[in-house]
């Protein structure tokens, strides 16, 4: 992805600010600048997650696209957070451990590069709540 | 709206075709399909091209013209389209065509879809189909295709107690199928141990729950219903074409196992023709990874939820079962350039409802469905086609 997409979603991605619809109630990870419910008649604000959640589903990539292929292999799940909304990450753990319902939390880690000389991206991976054993 | 018929199909042989360009396989399967209708270039009305990412695979956008232009068709002035939606893209282009000429804007119209993926390196061609997912909140993430639907399956394991020995019969069947068409890109047997044995590329799914890296193209004319047996004896005719959306990324889902855009088009297409799933002779679906084959058929409604790795195992989707599935081969043996794929689902529905299906031909169905799914489940297109009108 390029710089300026990147750079452009930090907040986020560093600290899973998502919004929020004070109409509805609603709250969405990845963030909406329209309520998917209330659509025009919505009003939506920042919210920051707590970044606590459960392991809803998951995999272990083997085989990954060039800037992840330094990873492999590498857990990738889907989290439903304690407010509601899903999102897709990392989870760092023991690959023996995963498990569909574990519940995790959020870290900030290093996402993925480029090349040698290309760009790092960081951003939130999630490992097992309370923190086990990390790498 | 006018009723429309299919009254001429043409595919190129699917594989790695290293020695012709993307150009030449278009261009290929519409000459076929034009030659099968017996209409002239100076008869057609418009063009409609699935492709989904020819700016990634050959560096090339532009393909309405592109086509158009090495059709012989550029100095007529054809209108040509090329219509996007991630590997439904062919379904869409067919849809195109057959709105197109239902609406009664256009009599004659060639809906194809092809794909080039074996100019670039796999890495790329990895990428490049990332891209039918959300780049911002998936890709980003590490998340690959085979990646997002391995998430299916280990839900639908979880949930559901799916194996994966039924995972793999999914492939064993569709790969038996290919052996029958000569078109195929695998026309070889495999077993249960082919695939739990090869590598593993996201888990639950190996190597041969995946549908492969194809080139390939494939071509339908399309005519209104009432001139169809101007140009044919054996018209096929489109009792319904229906599209749903759904959202872009996995997570959202309400069902991570359930494609509901698949499930919404269904609804639209069973009430458009008139029919039920029970109506449904056999299907071609899209088996992009096998528990893709498996949530189609639960989807469409062949099945209850649930039971889709059961019935496979027990035959209800071989050719002499119940409901044939992908007697083609589907996607994992026919192979699947993404463009290509909707299409070509068609042109072996026509096939089968024409009786020209050769060894792999099923006798006495008289109704038949295409299924084609955009990235995850963002897109879905569903057809559904007769031998009666």
């Amino acid at each position: 992805m390029s710089v300026p997409r990147f750079w452009r979603r930090l907040k986020n991605l560093y600290n899973l600010i998502g919004t929020h619809c004070e109409k509805c109630k609603g709250y969405f990870y990845p963030p909406r600048n329209m309520c998917p419910k209330c659509r025009r008649t919505g009003k939506i604000i920042p919210h920051k997650f707590h970044g606590v959640g459960e392991v809803l589903t998951y995999t272990i990539i083997h085989s990954a696209t060039r800037d992840f292929e330094k990873q492999t292999p590498y857990i990738l799940a889907i989290i439903k957070l304690d407010e509601g909304p899903r999102l897709t990450s990392q989870v760092i753990c023991d690959h023996n451990d995963i498990h569909i319902g574990m519940r995790v939390i959020s870290v900030f880690r290093r996402l993925g590069e480029e090349s040698e000389k290309g760009m790092i991206y960081y951003g939130t991976k999630f490992v097992p709540q309370p923190p086990a054993k990390t790498r | 709206m006018r009723d429309v018929a299919i009254i001429g199909v043409g595919c190129t042989e699917f594989g790695e075709l290293w020695d012709k360009s993307f150009r030449e396989i278009f261009v290929e399967a519409g000459i076929s399909a034009i030659e099968d209708a017996n209409v002239q270039g100076g008869e057609l009305d418009a063009l409609y091209i699935g492709n989904m990412s020819g700016g990634r695979f050959i560096e090339q956008e532009h393909l309405g013209a592109l086509i158009a232009d090495y059709a012989g068709l550029a100095g007529l002035h054809i209108p040509s389209t090329r219509v996007e939606a991630a590997c439904a893209s062919g379904g869409l282009a067919l849809r195109q065509g057959i709105i197109a000429v239902a609406s009664g804007y256009h009599d004659i119209v060639v809906a194809g879809g092809a794909e080039k993926m074996t100019d670039v390196d796999v890495e790329t061609t990895t990428d490049a189909l990332a891209a039918a997912a959300d780049r911002e909140w998936e890709g980003v993430m590490g998340a690959t295709f085979p990646g997002l639907y391995a998430m299916i399956a280990k839900l639908h394991m979880h949930k559901y107690g799916t194996t994966q020995e039924q995972l793999a019969s999914v492939a064993v069947k569709n790969h038996h199928n290919g052996t029958m068409n000569p078109k195929a890109q695998f026309q070889n047997e495999i077993s249960i141990e082919t695939v739990l044995n090869s590598v593993m590329v996201a888990d639950p799914l190996h190597v041969f729950d995946c549908s492969p890296i194809t080139d390939g193209a494939s071509a339908v004319v399309i005519a209104p219903a009432d001139i169809a047996k101007k140009y044919t004896d054996t018209p096929v005719y489109v009792k319904a074409s229906a599209q749903a959306s759904g959202t872009l990324s996995l997570h959202d889902r309400p069902d991570i196992t359930t494609i509901d855009a698949t499930t919404a088009a269904a609804k639209r297409a069973y009430k458009m023709a008139r029919v039920t799933p029970d109506d449904i002779g056999f299907a071609e679906v899209h088996d992009c990874f096998t528990i893709a084959e498996i949530c189609a058929i639960e989807d469409l409604g062949f099945v209850k939820k649930g039971e889709g790795g059961k019935a496979t195992v027990e035959g209800l989707t071989a050719l002499g079962g119940k409901i044939p599935i992908n007697p083609s081969g589907g996607l994992k043996a026919c192979g699947h350039p993404v463009g290509a794929t909707g299409v070509k689902q068609a042109v072996e529905i026509t096939m089968q409802l024409r009786g020209d299906a050769g060894k792999r031909q099923i006798d006495g169905a008289a109704i038949g469905l295409t299924h084609n799914v955009g990235g995850s489940g963002g897109t879905a297109v569903v057809h559904i086609f007769g031998r009666e009108r």
